[in-house]
């Protein structure tokens, strides 16, 4: 016998422990059945597009930090690629594998946040974070011998980096390299053979790749489904052309998919990062203050550049009008551009899989809302 | 690598099959009218010479006398991209322009987050409605003549930049 | 599937499809939204004082109340549960503090509250915005005296970074009370453990003769 119901809209967030910041829903359910989503955004809305205006080209690298703040160095390399190609600044080699290693490790850390939380949200409370935290804060204290911060880094320049990797960093990211792979190694024998996380994130949420490509979904969600698109491969910056990685692709599309891609795309920037090691050269990491001076006045004009972010393509568009400060910034956000496709993601799934479909778009609030 | 589709050859394609729909075009971006974007998108998005199947980013730029609403394009099976623009709003009033979610449904909060921010208006977008800001927020921060909704706590007028020049 | 028809609480026609239904009836919830965060916006222009405490001289006279004192403090001290709500950047640096290098168990502390009903401390951490500015002074409001609010990095403290900005606020004291506050864009997890310790030695310091605890 069928238990009478009636759709119930209820309020999730902004305050919620589940959400990953301030995300708020409204969800309307019948029974256990999703029936609607309505995402509500702008809790963190900061308004970096327009204080990028009164900035100069090199104060802009700090709110960038701010923008998605478990990839720092990787919003800083996507700004500083797009002031490079405006401005036509050619940057310093030891300057670009200085960040190379910088965006990956950056990427594992981002990559290890997102696995924690997925599994959180799953149910499996702390352990899984507690392992994955405890390898990211490995990770930062590298950044601290790079830069002297943890989260808001700052450490790109436009043409390289601020500053050279002292003596010691070398062999601790050695070491820190083969921690990594340890922590990935412990967390698939714990997780990717799992029997609960198989059965809650196996078949859920699944999204046809066409449609995925239609709502303009990048990186690991797009690769869980099968489209071999990277743009570290399809469309090399920096010295990603010299460096050779696999793609991980998933077929299936699930969670499940979105979880493993991530998880194997932390080996590859291993791999990554050791190439770097092998070919990074002596010099200066960043060109003379004459040849890039602190004020930077790039020509009239408008340049767009997109690197692969931890959560997809990540763009950033800038407007000069021949100052020192842009005319116009905007950020291709790809938090905010995966999120498309929640409702599709949850209407007729489960209440319960709501937030385990949530944790696996692997988004930042600080991106989302800007 | 990908392949950047220069403005002219661009221009000259979207025409062959669009006749009139392009207002100009220089270096890599082109110039498209605004009553016929639409039109080129689809073309753009089905034919099989172009295959844009990704909408990159939707965006919009403050020109003063008229906003420029900028579309970055990628084709993953040609593994290329290319740049529209479309002049709209001349004189500040009744900016507007139709809407691509119909075509690329990327365009669904790019599009909002335009309209919140820019104030330019979408024609046939499915949920038109503020996204960062809160409904009833006076103006649109993003364009150039907003004034700092409250000066009583933001000390510094804006236009920070331009103390910075003359201090230079 | 046999029974009654749904009946939707929203207006939505009996038997209808539902689904689709949420953004078109929503509208008036963003405007009532709206509302409150335009009048907050409005009425709180000026910064609530700090509630610094003054330890009352009759303290030292009354040996019983003392240690009444010295007990009720030391339970208290010993059990601050934080609100498990992080705002932007510094939250991470909060979740580090609660993870193993850091471990904020060794102050009792690692039970961090879902809900402001079981919570003791408020630690923004992170840029507070308008648009949430009125949850937040909500959840402070729901949460239960004796209550203490730490005040995580510049954003939460003065506006940082986003001080010009047209949608932040110039420091949560605006909203509400703040008892410590922690300098860093974010502060480093150290810098919020010591934070808290000030905040132990504030509560320490409370007297049932003199200024209740945590209250505004």
């Amino acid at each position: 016998m069928a238990i009478k119901t009636q759709p119930v809209t209820v309020n999730l967030g902004p305050q919620h422990p589940s959400t990953h910041g301030v995300f708020r829903m409204r969800v309307m359910f019948d029974g256990e059945e999703i029936v609607d989503v309505e995402p509500v955004f702008g809790y963190l809305h900061r308004g970096s597009e327009k204080l990028a205006e009164e900035r100069t080209y090199t104060q802009i690298v700090t709110l960038t930090d701010r923008m998605d703040y478990v990839s720092s160095m990787l919003n800083n390399q996507a700004y500083i690629l797009a002031v490079e190609k405006l401005a036509g600044i050619e940057p310093s080699p030891r300057g670009v594998w200085l960040r190379m290693i910088a965006s990956e490790l950056q990427r594992i850390a981002s990559h290890l946040v997102a696995t924690g939380f997925l599994l959180q949200d799953l149910g499996a409370l702390g352990t899984p974070l507690i392992y994955a935290m405890r390898e990211r804060e490995n990770i930062l204290d590298l950044f601290e011998m790079l830069c002297g911060a943890r989260i808001t880094n700052s450490y790109l320049r436009p043409g390289g980096v601020f500053m050279d990797a002292p003596a010691e960093f070398w062999p601790a990211l050695d070491r820190g390299l083969g921690d990594i792979l340890n922590t990935v190694d412990e967390l698939e024998t714990y997780l990717s053979g799992n029997e609960i996380v198989f059965s809650r994130t196996k078949g859920t949420a699944v999204l046809p790749k066409e449609l995925l490509i239609n709502a303009s979904i990048t990186g690991p969600m797009l690769r869980a489904s099968g489209v071999d698109w990277d743009l570290r491969h399809r469309a090399p910056y920096d010295y990603y052309d010299r460096v050779s990685f696999d793609r991980i692709l998933h077929t299936a599309s699930d969670n499940y998919a979105r979880y493993w891609v991530r998880v194997q795309e932390t080996r590859e920037s291993v791999k990554i990062i050791r190439q770097c090691i092998e070919q990074i050269e002596p010099g200066d990491v960043r060109p003379s203050f004459d040849e890039v001076p602190r004020l930077i006045r790039p020509p009239v004009g408008d340049a767009y550049a997109a690197i692969e972010g931890s959560k997809g393509e990540l763009g950033f568009y800038l407007v000069s009008d021949g100052s020192i400060a842009p005319y116009r910034m905007h950020v291709r956000a790809s938090s905010l551009i995966n999120l498309t496709l929640l409702r599709d993601m949850l209407i007729g799934g489960q209440f319960g899989d709501l937030f385990v479909t949530f944790g696996s778009v692997d988004l930042n609030m600080g991106e989302v809302d800007r | 690598m990908t392949t950047v589709w220069s403005g002219g050859a661009l221009a000259e394609a979207i025409e062959a099959f669009a006749p009139g729909s392009v207002e100009s075009s220089a270096g890599s971006d082109v110039w498209l009218k605004p009553e016929s974007i639409s039109t080129v998108c689809e073309g753009l998005k089905i034919r099989s010479e172009f295959k844009f199947d990704l909408l990159s980013s939707l965006t919009a730029v403050d020109y003063i006398d008229h906003f420029e609403v900028v579309y970055h394009l990628t084709s993953l099976p040609m593994n290329a991209s290319a740049v529209l623009k479309s002049r709209v709003g001349h004189g500040r009033t009744e900016a507007s322009i139709a809407s691509v979610v119909p075509i690329w449904r990327g365009a669904d909060y790019q599009e909002r987050e335009v309209w919140d921010l820019m104030g330019i208006r979408f024609d046939g977008h499915p949920n038109h409605k503020r996204i960062m800001l809160w409904e009833g927020y006076p103006g649109h921060p993003l364009r150039k003549d907003y004034v700092t909704y409250d000066q009583s706590i933001a000390s510094t007028a804006p236009g920070a930049a331009d103390s910075l020049k003359g201090a230079e | 599937m046999t029974g009654p028809k749904l009946i939707d609480p929203y207006g939505t026609p009996a038997g209808a499809d539902p689904r689709g239904a949420l953004q078109s009836i929503t509208l008036d919830l963003d405007r009532t939204e709206g509302e409150s965060v335009n009048k907050m916006k409005s009425t709180h222009l000026e910064p609530f004082p700090d509630p610094v405490l003054e330890v009352p001289d009759d303290l030292k006279r009354s040996v019983i109340v003392s240690s009444v004192d010295y007990l009720l403090n030391w339970a208290r001290k010993s059990s601050v549960f934080p609100l498990q709500s992080g705002l932007a950047c510094c939250s991470f640096e909060m979740i580090s503090a609660a993870m193993a290098r850091f471990d904020l168990a060794r102050f009792g502390m690692e039970a961090m509250r879902a809900s402001p009903r079981q919570a003791d401390l408020l630690i923004v951490a992170g840029t507070l915005t308008w648009k949430m500015a009125v949850p937040l002074r909500r959840l402070y409001d729901q949460m239960a005296e004796p209550r203490w609010v730490i005040s995580m990095g510049v954003c939460a403290t003065s506006g940082g970074p986003y001080y010009q900005s047209y949608s932040v606020v110039p420091g949560v004291n605006h909203i509400m009370p703040v008892d410590v506050y922690v300098p860093g864009c974010p502060p480093r997890p150290d810098a919020l453990l010591y934070g808290i310790m000030q905040l132990h030695d504030k509560i320490r310091r409370y007297s049932l003769n003199g200024q209740a605890a945590g209250r505004e």
